[in-house]
């Protein structure tokens, strides 16, 4: 945390011995933590003790991106600009790392602690990032309890046996297919990812023409956002309605992160998986 | 058979190719047998719905589009004895836009379907109502590129601004469709509900065609021939904005289409207006119908804007008129 005294502004230095003294510096964790990224959001207003975390971005109260909008109204919102970050003397941001990376990049010349934590593409990476969070939270013992809370619940609701084929459709005929999160929720839950099959590695682009052709059994779409587009016209397309694939789940604010709140959205995706099994 | 007529069936053909070519382009890679009775016969349910429910209304919107497109470039070219007009250049497709957008973020055309290609239509005509307004009848070329030019700005600033201000994140990305145009992902919905007024547009447009030659001699010896102008003009005042609003309603604005093809044909077919108008239209749907087939072919996956491709062939097509015209002036 003197990492900055290595500069030598010399208002930078006065600056330190303030927060030196303002900050209680307790030797299992970070005292003032802002978190900077959606999914940092959630995981510290799970982690943190009362009173560690003092801001979060504005993100978290949206209640399309958040699984956590009611808990984040008790925290002053970010919206991750280094000047307002900067400001609430913190000695630990939590950041996504790859965004506003000239954010975090100008905190750390500032002598700020920032710890970045990468989007999560596999299941077995979110009870990792859980202990990560934990560990810089100095929450190490929560964090353990929550990742094999989470891990204990994945594997009850683990669907064997044959796959049904589903696709994600989102938006301007977006997908996401092999190496991600929600692909492996889909594998997890007894579907097999069409998106995935067709070739789309990560997030890419499924021309509709493609996705009738290979007529999934479950087409996952996402939650539309208030107002009106283009891009999400494509969802409401009569030849996605014609080829009579189960359209139920939407994809929302539980498959955004990787935090507990993921066991939801793999939930609903089972009861899915169920449901079409029990039908004729 | 005269040249003329030659033309007509000649660009008929071409249309009639280029939308078969249309329908047997996609990145789903049908057989062609197998697509073609998919369409006609309705048999084999995957491929039907591709040939009926995706491809035939993008189909159908290519020759209706550039029809539209090409028509009244060539109507208000003979209207203003202008070679710049165009509705793309002059501003009357960006305030289609605007309407569009308008209807679409008020969430009046959730409300009521038809209130899409109304508000296009409004902001349709009022541009052409302010272009013969403040370029006049007999307004050279330099006033009307300049009001056009003018309105497209004003027009594109408030687009831009109504999709900025969108709660919808995936607004401000599009933008760019409104600017350029793409018949990418449209439905039978969107033929139902553009087609109608496209269709009446040109209706209107082609009954101008007599007028139009009369107009030719100079406005003293049309009225002398007994055109009424005032009606002229309101009638291509009607024509163009039911077209090229409900057009732009449906696909975005599409440029240089309505410049370029009655420039191309006017040898072909004589300098009469009443020849050039149905080439015109023929033209226009062949290069929009030739422009769609080409965005699929040269990225499959990504949803290319019909307007860059029509710029790239429009814009040079463009810069070379106003050389030659500088020449004649000169």
């Amino acid at each position: 945390m003197w990492a900055f005294v290595r500069s030598f502004d010399p208002k930078l230095i006065v600056a330190a011995a303030w927060w030196a003294m303002a900050g209680p510096a307790l030797a299992e964790g970070p005292a003032r933590v802002v978190s900077i990224n959606l999914c940092t959001d959630q995981l510290a207003m799970l982690l943190a003790d009362p009173g560690q975390l003092l801001s979060v971005t504005h993100l978290a109260s949206d209640p399309l991106s958040s699984s956590m909008v009611d808990q984040a109204q008790a925290y002053p919102v970010n919206r991750g600009q280094a000047e307002q970050v900067f400001l609430l003397r913190p000695d630990l941001v939590l950041a996504g790392s790859y965004s506003a990376l000239g954010t975090v990049d100008l905190l750390r010349r500032l002598g700020v602690e920032v710890v970045q934590v990468p989007p999560v593409t596999s299941l077995s990476e979110v009870s990792a990032q859980i202990r990560a969070v934990g560990a810089a939270l100095g929450q190490a013992a929560r964090a353990e309890a929550m990742a094999q809370a989470f891990e204990a619940d994945l594997a009850t609701l683990a669907v064997p046996g044959p796959k049904a084929t589903a696709a994600f459709y989102h938006p301007n005929g977006y997908t996401t297919g092999d190496g991600t999160l929600a692909d492996e929720v889909l594998d997890l839950t007894g579907f097999s990812n069409v998106g995935a099959d067709a070739g789309v590695t990560g997030g890419g682009i499924l021309p509709l023409e493609r996705l009738v052709v290979a007529g999934p059994q479950v087409i996952v779409t996402s939650t539309p956002y208030p107002g009106a587009s283009r891009s999400e016209e494509i969802l409401q397309h009569p030849a996605l309605a014609a080829i009579g694939a189960a359209q139920g789940a939407r994809t929302d604010a539980d498959w955004v992160c990787g935090t507990p709140y993921l066991v939801r959205a793999v939930r609903r995706m089972a009861e899915l998986r169920a449901r079409l099994a029990a039908a004729p | 058979m005269t040249r003329p007529t030659g033309t007509l069936l000649g660009l008929s053909g071409l249309v009639a190719g280029l939308f078969l070519a249309s329908l047997l382009v996609g990145p789903a890679g049908l057989g062609l047998g197998e697509s073609l009775r998919a369409l006609l016969t309705g048999q084999g349910e995957a491929v039907v719905l591709v040939m009926r429910e995706i491809r035939l209304p993008r189909a159908l919107l290519g020759v209706l589009v550039g029809a539209v497109l090409g028509l009244s470039g060539a109507a208000m070219q003979g209207f203003l004895r202008n070679p710049l007009a165009e509705p793309g250049l002059i501003g009357v497709s960006a305030t289609a836009a605007l309407g569009a957008v308008l209807a679409l973020q008020t969430g009046l055309a959730a409300a009521f379907a038809l209130a899409l290609p109304l508000a296009a239509l409004a902001g349709a005509a009022v541009s052409v109502l302010l272009i013969l307004g403040l370029a006049g009848p007999r307004g050279g070329a330099l006033a009307l590129i300049l009001a056009g030019i003018a309105i497209s700005a004003l027009a594109g600033a408030g687009t831009s601004l109504v999709l900025n201000l969108s709660s919808n994140p995936f607004a401000v990305m599009e933008i760019v469709y409104w600017m350029m145009g793409s018949l990418a992902d449209r439905s039978m919905l969107h033929v139902w509900l553009g087609a109608p007024f496209m269709l009446a547009g040109m209706a209107v447009m082609l009954t101008l065609g007599r007028d139009l030659d009369a107009l030719t001699l100079g406005e003293d010896a049309a009225q002398a021939m007994g055109v009424r102008l005032g009606r002229l003009r309101w009638r291509l005042i009607l024509g163009t904005a039911l077209a090229v609003g409900a057009s732009v309603a449906v696909a975005g604005a599409v440029g240089f289409v309505g410049l370029v093809v009655p420039h191309v044909l006017r040898p072909l077919v004589g300098a009469m207006p009443s020849r050039l108008l149905p080439a015109a239209a023929l033209g226009g749907a062949a290069m929009v119908l030739a422009a769609d087939v080409a965005v699929r072919l040269v990225a499959p996956d990504q949803d290319l804007k019909l307007g860059v491709l029509t710029a790239l062939v429009g814009a040079p097509f463009f810069l070379h008129l106003i050389w030659q015209m500088r020449r004649v002036e000169a």
